[in-house]
C-alpha cells in the first residue's frame, strides 16, 4: 500500500482547474479504480463516464498523463513511482462536467454513412480470408480515443469538413466487405474528407484495440481515391471500359 | 468554478501535458532524414569516386556514362536520382516522419502545432501530389531491377593479368548485396503496391485471379508490417554503400577480400 496523488480536472464548460487528491493504491490498480476510490471517499460529486471497467464498453476515455487513454486500461504502475498523475476529459470534444465530455458529434457522423447495402446478386456464402480484414474493423469499440487524438479535428478543429479516424475505419469495414454493393470513395474524398489526414498515425498509437488505423483502414481508402480521382490510368481505363467513372450516382453508386 | 478552463484547451507549438519524452522520436527523425538530405545531395553533385572495381555506389545507379559513353556538363547522379527520392518522399511512412519532424504538424500525438496556420492536408498544392506515389513505385522498380544487376556485378572482379571476370566475393559486393535486399523489402511492403496487388479488391474468394492475388497481398502485407523498419534500414545501407564505394575508391578504405 502506498499513496500516490492524482491531479484531476473540475469544472464544466465555464471553467475549472486541477485539483490533487491523494490515494492509497494497491498492487494492480488501474487509473479508473482510483478515480472510483476518490469519488467513495473524497469527491462524490466527481463526473466520471464509465461502465464495463474491461477495456471494451470505450466509456471512460480520458487524458492521462497528457495520452488520451482507457482508464480502466491504464495500469498505475505503468508509471514512475511518485510521480503524480493528471488525468484530464479528452479535448477535442466539448466538456460536460469534469471527466465527461460530449461525444455526440461522431454519432451524428455516423449517421451520414450509407450503411450495409448487399449486392443485388449477392451470393451469402463468405470465406474467412475475405472477412479478416473487416472483421479487425469491428474489433472498434468506439471509445473516440482515435477522433480526440487526431490533430485535424483536436488542433485544427475540422469537425465540419473530417469523419475523424473511427469513421474511416467504419467506412473501410462497409468498402472491403464482399457482400456490400456501395461504392463510398466519392463521399470519403468529399463530405468525408480523407484527403486532411495527413499519415500522423497518431489514431493507430492510442487504439486500445490495436486496431491498425492507418495502415489497413485509412491508407487502403485513400488508395481507392486515388485510383478513382488520381490516377489517369485507371480513369482512361475506366472511359474505355465503360467502368465506374465515379460521377454516375455521387458517392453512392453501385459497385460493379 | 471561476477559473478559466483553458487549462484543457492549450494551444501553440508543443504544447502538451505529456510526461514522456514525446519530443525525441522527431528529433531523431530530423536528424536522420536531414543528415541523410544532405550527405545524398553533397554526394550526388561530386560526379567523382562513385565506383571502385566492380562496386557502384547507388547513387550513380544506372551507369549510363558508361552504358552510352555519354558526358554531362553537371553529375549524372542527378538523372535518376530524383526517383527514389520522390519514392521515399511521397511514402505513407515517410510522410508521418517528415510531417512530424519538419513541418510539425502535429511535432506529437496530443502536443500542440504552430498557431495561425491555414490546415489543407493534402487536399491542396503541394500534398495533394502525394497522391501519384504509385507511378513512383513503378520507376523506383526499374531503378531497383538495376540496382539488383549492380549487386551482382559486385561478386565479378576483373582479374588484373589475365583481364578475364572472376567471381569472389568482398565487403564491398556484401555492402551492395545487403543493400539491394533491404531496398528491395522497403519497395515491396509499399502501401500503394499493397493495393494494386490485391487491397483493392472486396472479394478474395470469389475468383481464382482473386485467390492469386490474396496471396500475393499476404506476402506484401508482411513486409508492410515492418515498413518503417524497412525504410530506415534501407536508407542506412543506400547511404552507408555510397560512403563504402567512395572511401574505396579515394584509397582511404581498403576492399577485403573473402573469397
Amino acid at each position: 500500500m502506498s499513496t500516490r496523488t492524482f491531479k484531476i480536472f473540475r469544472g464544466d464548460k465555464e471553467g475549472g482547474k486541477d485539483v490533487d487528491y491523494n490515494v492509497e493504491v494497491e498492487e494492480g490498480m488501474v487509473v479508473l479504480d482510483a478515480v472510483h476510490q476518490i469519488q467513495r471517499t473524497q469527491a462524490g460529486d466527481l463526473a466520471c463516464r464509465w461502465n464495463c471497467k474491461a477495456a471494451k464498453c470505450g466509456s471512460c476515455s480520458a487524458e492521462v498523463n497528457g495520452k488520451p487513454r482507457l482508464m480502466c486500461k491504464t495500469r498505475l504502475d505503468d508509471f514512475p513511482e511518485g510521480e503524480t498523475i493528471s488525468v484530464h476529459p479528452i479535448k477535442a470534444f466539448p466538456i460536460i462536467r469534469d471527466l465527461v465530455t460530449d461525444v455526440s458529434w461522431n454519432y451524428e457522423v455516423n449517421k451520414k454513412i450509407p450503411p450495409f447495402t448487399p449486392r443485388k446478386d449477392a451470393n451469402w456464402v463468405m470465406y474467412q480470408e475475405d472477412m479478416d480484414r473487416v472483421q479487425e474493423f469491428r474489433k472498434c469499440i468506439e471509445c473516440f480515443l482515435c477522433q480526440d487524438v487526431c490533430h485535424v479535428l483536436r488542433n485544427h478543429d475540422k469537425k465540419d469538413q473530417f469523419y475523424g479516424p473511427r469513421f474511416m475505419v467504419r467506412v473501410a469495414s462497409l468498402e472491403m466487405h464482399p457482400l456490400d454493393g456501395l461504392d463510398r470513395t466519392k463521399l470519403l474524398k468529399n463530405e468525408g474528407g480523407i484527403g486532411l489526414c495527413n499519415i500522423t498515425k497518431c489514431c493507430t498509437e492510442v487504439c486500445p484495440e490495436d486496431i491498425h488505423i492507418t495502415d489497413n483502414a485509412i491508407i487502403p481508402l485513400k488508395e481507392r481515391v486515388v485510383d478513382q480521382f488520381y490516377d489517369p490510368v485507371q480513369m482512361i481505363w475506366r472511359a474505355l471500359t465503360g467502368g465506374n467513372d465515379g460521377n454516375k450516382n455521387p458517392g453512392l453508386q453501385q459497385k460493379d | 468554478m471561476a477559473e478559466s478552463n483553458s487549462i484543457l484547451n492549450p494551444n501553440g507549438l508543443g504544447v502538451n501535458q505529456r510526461h514522456d519524452a514525446w519530443w525525441l522520436s522527431p528529433l531523431l527523425t530530423f536528424l536522420g532524414l536531414g543528415g541523410f538530405g544532405v550527405y545524398s545531395t553533397w554526394a550526388a553533385f561530386q560526379g567523382a569516386h562513385y565506383e571502385w572495381g566492380p562496386y557502384l555506389s547507388p547513387f550513380y545507379s544506372p551507369n549510363i556514362q558508361k552504358m552510352f559513353g555519354w558526358s554531362y556538363p553537371f553529375s549524372f547522379a542527378f538523372v535518376f536520382l530524383w526517383i527514389p527520392l520522390g519514392f521515399r518522399g511521397t511514402c505513407y511512412y515517410y510522410r508521418k516522419a517528415y510531417y512530424r519532424a519538419f513541418f510539425l504538424d502535429p511535432p506529437g500525438c496530443a502536443v500542440g502545432e504552430p498557431a495561425g496556420r491555414a490546415y489543407r492536408g493534402e487536399t491542396g498544392f503541394p500534398f495533394i501530389l502525394q497522391n501519384v506515389h504509385r507511378y513512383f513505385f513503378y520507376l523506383a522498380t526499374v531503378v531497383l531491377a538495376f540496382l539488383w544487376y549492380d549487386a551482382v556485378e559486385g561478386f565479378f572482379f576483373r582479374n588484373e593479368i589475365t583481364g578475364q571476370r572472376e567471381f569472389h566475393v568482398g565487403v564491398g559486393s556484401l555492402v551492395l548485396l545487403v543493400n539491394v535486399i533491404a531496398l528491395s523489402g522497403f519497395s515491396f511492403g509499399c502501401n500503394s503496391l499493397r493495393h494494386l496487388v490485391g487491397g483493392k479488391l472486396d472479394c478474395f474468394s470469389c475468383t481464382a485471379n482473386a485467390r492469386m492475388r490474396y496471396k500475393l497481398w499476404g506476402g506484401v502485407s508482411i513486409l508492410n508490417l515492418k515498413h518503417m523498419e524497412w525504410a530506415w534500414v534501407s536508407l542506412f545501407t543506400v547511404g552507408f554503400a555510397d560512403v563504402y564505394v567512395r572511401l574505396c575508391s579515394m584509397g582511404i578504405w581498403h576492399d577485403m577480400r573473402i573469397f
